[in-house]
């Protein structure tokens, strides 16, 4: 399991947070969601240590992920690697190419050691916009970074995508993250940047090398400042309560049922005698999607406020 | 049988040259070395790579294709072997179920030419309907399954599995499972060796199996097996590693990284096959230890069959039967069999979880053809693809899926068990090729009154952009013969066909309201062609008059990745906003907006 014997250590390299030719291997996790460049990035790793001499097992997974899912992909090296996955709690870097998916994984990064590296990029899966109902939060994660921060020993929250974007070139975003993940591991500044132009589209070298740059740097300024992100979700304004409350004029409803197959709630539906019928009012948004809808004016929506609604109970 | 035995060279070719492959890639190199001839699949995750880095290697070397099922795909490999030539098929776990009627019959017939086939399991069902352990396929079939643990032998086995299947003259399973073939480690590879095509053996009591034929190859085939054991004791893949000799743990596959992750210096007895098992080799490891532990993902094949032998031991009790394996889940058996340490438990972060499922793509296509089924009212057999996550939120609109080709068999049950509402079946159009085609048939001859809507997207969407008979390309991008549906379907006896642009959703609905009031099978084509593959499609995009937007959010219920909600509100509800970064222009979201504040740039896109 020791062999370190014919393993070369670049005396030359940057200031060493993990050293691979130690027996256990270094575990860096890449994660973000299907085409943002999660595969790009630990295959430039993977190169990168192969090409050093250390035996590297890389695995990944897509498959669903191309439709806007999770990836991630486990990266580790070393003198002599098993496991192709990463434990939870074993991860030495995490690198995120999205704010979410960086706290989704967290668990998996050493509680005392571990470094975090992540984009501030939100990407917003429409799940977490399901909810219509006044005042509905946005279901996002609401973890801000200096929360992250105190947790792990190393936490960097970067707008990398924004950086690439300036660039010219939103999609420079991972390697952006690479720039940042090179001051974290062992490996010297010409490796990383010979293995990096190897990877991208020859077309866009110069715009990738300036983002590897600017993410190195970004990090070696950041060591000094604490970092931030405000990853907090838009608060809802103040708005007057209300209860919406559906007046149907059964006469006038022709049973057409255009207001029930298309209500986003389905709270909606035709009763025995094919007049709507609102059966879950407590789905109900008042959204007034049904009223627009309907071509015979059988559906008024009233949006109560809460006090007269009260009283009427009384 | 046919050539000596050579597993020595097979095993240590010269190596020329260290690349890092995945699992896929290292059984395709593999396969390309061992002079393979012909090989076939249907597109399936985690199997897919293999044929299509098979297309990579020279066209004078090998021909490749994708076949328009697994058991198509089979066959041709089948042929290929009957004509003496080395042959490979691919499939993922389910295909294989697809594949079982020619499967059984191919182990009796065995090979001229060495068949290989490849099978990728998916332990933790990442993208599968079901979690199915192949290996017992190998054992009803009584032929050997090998079981690589890491690209090398994924490599070295695929070679490895040929010379078997010659001179044992039988069908070799390699089976891969979705950790390792989406695995890159590093393989040490070889050279092409051209391997002399036989010609074609004129035996029929082996190659045509009627009853009289049939019975002597079954004696045969238990034969093998027995000589297939004493092969495998002695075989070079499968190996001791002597440690503590307290216990011994018997493993095969991704599970040995696993098990030397957690465990370094424990007695391992690592099978290369997972079946045929030898006996004689299972007895003396488990005589040479005090406790035996059989640590094997999905179901206990091996832990039975040493059990069987009259040898105590632990498996099933201590590592779960459902769902992938991880150096954690190995861990907790040996902790709760005492062996280990119980891991230090910590205060570890509980992040808020953001659920992530997967979504149509911005402008796909299957969006509006399921806002048309879903205000159909129509009880709906869904089918296995990209549109099956049409079942999730917002869009909810299947009612089933069962297997590639399932809805429209469904849909004919469901509609002659008198299911009141209108009974609508959708099915891709690669699906459709693969196994829906008999289905239909057999909805018009009898009779059914049911509504299909054939999803022609005009590729294989769900495993990221596979030509198919329908796309007019093969699998190395040459062109191809286009099946034409229209012709296709009405030749089947349907009588209704129609053709509608997806992105029409007036005339969508219209159409299938029409397909649905037709008495019998109507088959209605929903045209357009996917965002992704095989060209990305990018129109201008629209954007939303937010002053305008009165937040009713009719538009969300597309569930389109390209909106979300504003930081403004109206009446309390987040008025939506359009990300141009993914909006493709494809118009749905104007079609359904009640006032008509979604700006249309410029027309929307070409096809």
């Amino acid at each position: 399991m020791n062999e370190q014997s014919n393993i070369a250590v670049n005396a030359e390299s940057e200031p060493v947070a993990f050293n691979a030719a130690l027996a256990e291997p270094t575990n860096v996790l890449i994660v973000g969601v299907g085409g943002q460049g999660v595969i790009m990035v630990s295959k430039v790793l993977a190169s990168l240590a192969q090409a050093h001499g250390y035996e590297v097992k890389q695995s990944e997974v897509h498959g669903m992920a191309k439709r806007g899912g999770t990836v991630f992909s486990h990266v580790r090296f070393g003198p002599r690697v098993w496991s192709p996955t990463i434990a939870k709690g074993e991860a030495d870097v995490l690198i995120a190419l999205e704010w979410a998916e960086g706290l989704r994984w967290l668990p998996h990064l050493k509680r005392d050691t571990g470094v975090f590296i992540c984009d501030t990029k939100r990407i917003v899966p429409p799940f977490a916009c399901l909810s219509r109902r006044p005042g509905a939060p946005m279901r996002y994660s609401t973890e801000t970074a200096e929360q992250v921060a105190a947790y792990v020993s190393e936490a960097y929250a970067i707008d990398a995508t924004k950086m690439a974007e300036e660039l010219g070139n939103e999609r420079a975003a991972n390697v952006v993250l690479l720039g940042a993940l090179s001051t974290v591991l062992e490996f010297a500044l010409p490796e990383w940047e010979k293995t990096v132009t190897a990877f991208v589209p020859k077309k866009t070298i110069a715009v990738n090398s300036a983002a590897f740059e600017l993410g190195r740097n970004w990090i070696a300024d950041a060591k000094s400042e604490s970092p931030s992100a405000d990853a907090a979700p838009a608060a809802a304004p103040a708005h007057t309560p209300y209860q919406p409350r559906l007046e149907i004029t059964d006469a006038w409803c022709k049973s057409c049922e255009i207001c029930v197959k298309l209500c986003p709630e389905r709270c909606l539906k035709l009763n025995a005698d094919r007049v709507v019928e609102l059966v879950a009012p407590e789905k109900c948004t008042g959204c007034r999607l049904c009223e627009w809808l309907c071509p015979d004016f059988a559906i008024r929506v009233h949006l109560d406020t809460e006090a007269p609604a009260m009283e009427a109970a009384q | 049988m046919h050539t000596p035995w050579q597993a020595a060279t097979a095993l240590k070719t010269e190596s020329k040259e260290l690349r890092p492959l995945t699992g896929n890639e290292a059984i395709a190199r593999a396969a390309w070395e061992a002079g393979v001839r012909v090989a076939a699949a249907y597109p399936g995750t985690p199997s897919t790579e293999v044929l299509e880095n098979l297309a990579t290697y020279p066209v004078e070397d090998l021909h490749a294709q994708w076949s328009t099922n697994e058991k198509v795909a089979l066959d041709v490999a089948m042929g290929a072997s009957f004509a003496g030539s080395r042959a490979l098929c691919a499939m993922k776990h389910v295909g294989l179920n697809v594949a079982a009627d020619a499967f059984m019959t191919a182990t009796y017939i065995g090979v001229n030419g060495g068949l290989v086939l490849i099978v990728c399991d998916d332990p933790g069902i990442h993208s599968s309907q079901n979690e199915q352990d192949s290996r017992i396929y190998g054992q009803l079939a009584n032929i050997p399954v090998l079981e690589p643990s890491d690209a090398q032998e994924a490599y070295d086995f695929t070679k490895l599995a040929f010379e078997i299947s010659e001179q044992f003259d039988t069908p070799v399973i390699v089976r891969s499972t979705t950790r390792l073939s989406h695995t890159r480690s590093t393989v040490s590879v070889g050279e092409r060796v051209e391997v002399p095509a036989r010609v074609f053996l004129e035996r029929p009591s082996k190659n045509v199996m009627i009853p009289a034929h049939a019975r002597g190859r079954h004696l045969f085939v238990l034969e093998r097996e027995t000589k297939l054991k004493d092969f495998l004791a002695t075989a070079d893949i499968t190996r001791i590693e002597r440690g503590d000799t307290k216990f011994g743990v018997i493993t095969a596959g991704t599970c040995y990284p696993y098990l030397r992750e957690v465990l370094p210096n424990a007695t391992v007895l690592k099978l290369g096959a997972s079946w045929p098992l030898p006996d004689t080799l299972l007895r003396e490891f488990c005589a040479s230890v005090e406790q035996v532990f059989v640590v094997e993902e999905l179901e206990p094949i091996i832990e039975k069959e040493v059990a069987s032998l009259g040898i105590k031991v632990e498996g099933k009790r201590l590592f779960p039967r459902a769902g992938e394996f991880s150096p954690e889940v190995v861990r907790a058996g040996f902790v709760q069999a005492g062996l280990l340490p119980a891991p230090p438990s910590y205060n570890a972060w509980v992040p808020e979880p953001v659920v992530r499922p997967p979504v149509l793509c911005a402008g796909c296509p299957h969006t509006s053809s399921f806002m048309a089924v879903r205000a159909s009212g129509a009880r709906v057999a869904g089918d296995i693809g990209c549109y099956t996550l049409a079942v999730l939120d917002p869009l909810r609109g299947i009612d089933t899926c069962v297997a590639m080709g399932s809805s429209i068999g469904n849909a004919i049950g469901m509609a002659k068990a008198g299911e009141t509402k209108p009974v609508v079946a959708t099915i891709g159009d690669s699906t459709f090729l693969h196994a829906g085609l008999p289905a239909l048939i057999d909805a018009v001859y009898n009779q059914a009154n049911i509504a299909v809507v054939l999803l022609d997207n005009h590729i294989t969407a769900m495993t990221g952009g596979q030509e198919h008979p329908g796309t007019g390309k093969t699998l190395r991008g040459e062109p191809a013969p286009q099946v034409d549906y229209e012709a296709l379907i009405k030749a089947c006896g349907v009588k209704w066909v129609k053709k509608v642009d997806s992105y029409d959703l007036a005339a969508t609905h219209q159409a299938l309201r029409e397909a649905i009031n037709y008495r019998g099978v109507a088959v209605l084509i929903s045209n357009r062609p996917c965002v992704l593959d095989p060209i990305k499609i990018k129109g201008p995009p629209l954007e939303i008059i937010t002053s305008q937007c009165t937040a009713c959010q009719s538009c969300m219920n597309l569930g389109c990745p390209a909106l979300t909600w504003s930081d403004e509100w109206f009446e309390g509800r987040h008025r939506v906003k359009i990300d141009p970064a993914l909006c493709i222009g494809c118009t749905l979201c104007a079609q359904v907006c009640t006032i008509d504040c979604i700006k249309i740039a410029s027309p929307a896109v070409t096809q």
